[in-house]
């Protein structure tokens, strides 16, 4: 028996979601008194997940899965999970592990919890802690099965640091071409920006801006704090940035370290993408917008002259502390 | 081709949460009851594959009468026929088993959901139905053609978006994208009134366990009080010295 945690790659690099995912199942083995288990897919060099807290990898070298697929990843994971003898699994949140999940979940008779934010309270009853209502709520919710998936929220837990031995072991799971049966044809990916998926720190600007011509000096902070780029949806509906940086309810959600919200009011439904964010700086003219009751800081002023101050600080900040 | 767009009844974005029976029940009190957005965008598509390639739009739901009215509203957006399965929808896997059954019973080629309803957020309905149905599945979909038994999608992924082909029958998991929010409709007149007359069938629910269950509900801990500053200076300070943050 052991708990069994899936550990996404990219080019044979873990991500830090991966670092994330075996710190936070290390943290329910030792509740459980039991070893962890990573598997890792096509993940290169797998010494470093002992770092964390994996007592063994399950390493999966097979070509097939050189791109992401949801099905015949969700079965490989599955059959690890059986080979183990899991009771509990844990995946990340990534647009990828979010797809996987619900099928792992078939896969192996057993509930699962997504948005899972801390240690479970309990493991007999099996109860975890998860964000519902887009993070204005948490529910405590108890497990009926006997195997469990959960689903880790991003930026939860932290990555944290637990010496085990990593041994690793191949391990070649059976896939039919059913597996296949959704084929990747092409993957269009920019791969020279922070994505807010992975970001650690957000700039994010709204209406206020008044035009795409102005971002010029979002990018450059961004660019200054190695941070993504994002917007309020009606920057995006106006196509004044791209949808893929609409954040909130119905955009995406952003869990990052520091959110940067310049000219955006605060409209509940651009917080509840936000929330989860862990500190909130807000730039707005506006002493009445919402946002201010929704922030850790804040400057009341005009974004034109806030900004272009600001990314100076910062640049000799930068320099001064690397 | 027969198409089924699982819909959500979900509380209005701007709702206040609220708890009440100790904090283990949603307080429905005063809250409107809204179709899923992300449900809302998988409908509008299927109005489109109804219009331009011919196809009849059942919706569905697993709840208590009280979702009839989000139904309703379906219908009168368009769809065919609306079908609710009369068992309260506790933890998304059981809502799957119970619309896995009523898919492999109606020989769906298509069945359209959403990435996540905005109350539990849990993300696992629609491929619970396709491991469950033996249907493909697509998640995050942002774009969608069918062209006879073969469907190509986007998919929104992390940093980028990727293209994919299946077969049908097929479950996704839309959203915004899918179709435009310019392209979604309010229901007019004409089509509440024919929303009357459509067909809502009541089934009864096939025995599927709970997998989970809330012991509880919390909420976030107050927010502490903003602390506005004047200079850029100061700003730059407080993020490094005391949230930590650069
Ligand atoms: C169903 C539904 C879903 C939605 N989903 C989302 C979502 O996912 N994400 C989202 O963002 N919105 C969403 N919205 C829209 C949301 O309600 C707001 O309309 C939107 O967030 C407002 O964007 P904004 O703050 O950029 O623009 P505005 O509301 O126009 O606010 C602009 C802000 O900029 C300030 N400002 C103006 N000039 C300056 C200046 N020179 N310097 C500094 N500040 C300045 C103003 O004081 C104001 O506070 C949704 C709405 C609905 C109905």
């Amino acid at each position: 028996m052991s708990v069994v945690v899936y550990t996404e790659s990219e080019e044979g690099t873990f991500k830090k979601i991966a670092q994330e995912a075996v710190s936070y199942a290390k943290g329910i083995a030792d509740k459980m008194g039991v070893p962890v288990t990573a598997v890792a897919i096509n993940g290169g060099d797998t010494s470093e997940l002992g770092k964390y807290g994996a007592d063994k990898v399950l390493n999966v070298s097979n070509d097939k899965l050189s791109k992401f697929n949801a099905e015949a990843y969700a079965d490989a994971v599955a059959q690890a999970a059986k080979k183990e003898g899991a009771k509990v699994v844990v995946v990340s949140s990534s647009a990828n592990s979010k797809y996987m999940a619900p099928l792992l979940a078939v896969n192996l008779d057993a509930g699962y919890v997504s948005n899972v934010t801390e240690l479970p309270e309990s493991t007999e009853p099996f109860k975890v802690k998860h964000s519902v209502f887009t993070n204005k709520a948490f529910s405590i919710t108890e497990f009926k099965t006997d195997v469990k998936v959960i689903g880790l929220a991003k930026n939860a837990y932290g990555v944290k640091e637990n010496e085990a031995a990593g041994t690793a072991e191949d391990f070649a799971p059976e896939l039919s071409s059913e597996d296949f049966s959704v084929d990747v044809v092409s993957v269009d990916k920019a791969t020279d920006k922070v994505t807010i998926a992975d970001a650690e720190i957000v700039v994010s600007g709204g209406r206020g801006l008044k035009g795409p011509e102005n971002w010029e000096m979002i990018e450059e902070m961004a660019d200054i704090l190695g941070a993504a780029t994002a917007c309020s949806k009606p920057v995006s509906d106006m196509g004044w940035r791209p949808h893929s940086e609409h954040v909130g309810q119905t955009g995406k959600p952003v869990a990052a370290n520091l959110y940067i919200a310049i000219g955006i009011s605060g409209a509940i439904q651009h917080l509840a993408g936000i929330n989860a964010s862990k500190t909130k700086v807000v730039i707005n003219n506006d002493p009445e917008a919402p946002f201010f009751k929704n922030a850790d800081y804040g400057i009341v002023g005009d974004a034109f002259e806030v900004v272009p101050k600001l990314n100076e600080k910062l640049k000799e900040f930068k320099a001064q502390n690397g | 081709m027969k198409i089924l767009v699982c819909i959500s009844h979900v509380p209005d974005t701007t709702s206040k949460i609220n708890f009440t029976d100790n904090d283990t029940k949603f307080d429905t009190n005063g809250v409107q009851f809204v179709i899923n957005p992300n449900d809302e965008f998988g409908l509008t598509r299927a109005m489109w594959f109804k219009e331009k390639q011919g196809a009849s739009v059942h919706v569905i739901n697993v709840g208590g009468a009280e979702t009839e009215p989000t139904l309703r509203k379906a219908l009168a957006i368009g769809a065919d026929e609306a079908i609710r399965i009369d068992t309260e929808a506790t933890d998304g896997f059981s809502v799957a088993k119970q619309l896995a059954n009523v898919v492999k019973e109606g020989g769906y080629d298509l069945v359209l959901g959403g990435r996540e309803s905005i109350d539990y957020n849990g993300g696992m309905v629609p491929g619970m139905i396709a491991q469950l149905t033996g249907a493909n599945f697509v998640n995050t979909c942002i774009g969608l053609e069918i062209e006879g038994d073969t469907a190509t999608a986007i998919r929104e992924i992390d940093g980028g978006k990727e293209t994919v082909k299946a077969k049908l029958p097929l479950v996704v998991g839309g959203q915004k994208g899918i179709v435009e929010e310019s392209d979604l409709r309010i229901p007019n007149m004409r089509g509440i009134m024919q929303a009357r007359k459509k067909p809502l069938t009541v089934k009864d629910a096939v025995d599927a366990n709970a997998e989970t269950q809330t012991a509880q509900f919390e909420k976030p801990a107050p927010k502490g009080d903003i602390k506005l500053v004047e200079t850029v200076d100061e700003l730059v300070d407080l993020l490094h010295n005391e949230a930590k943050v650069i």
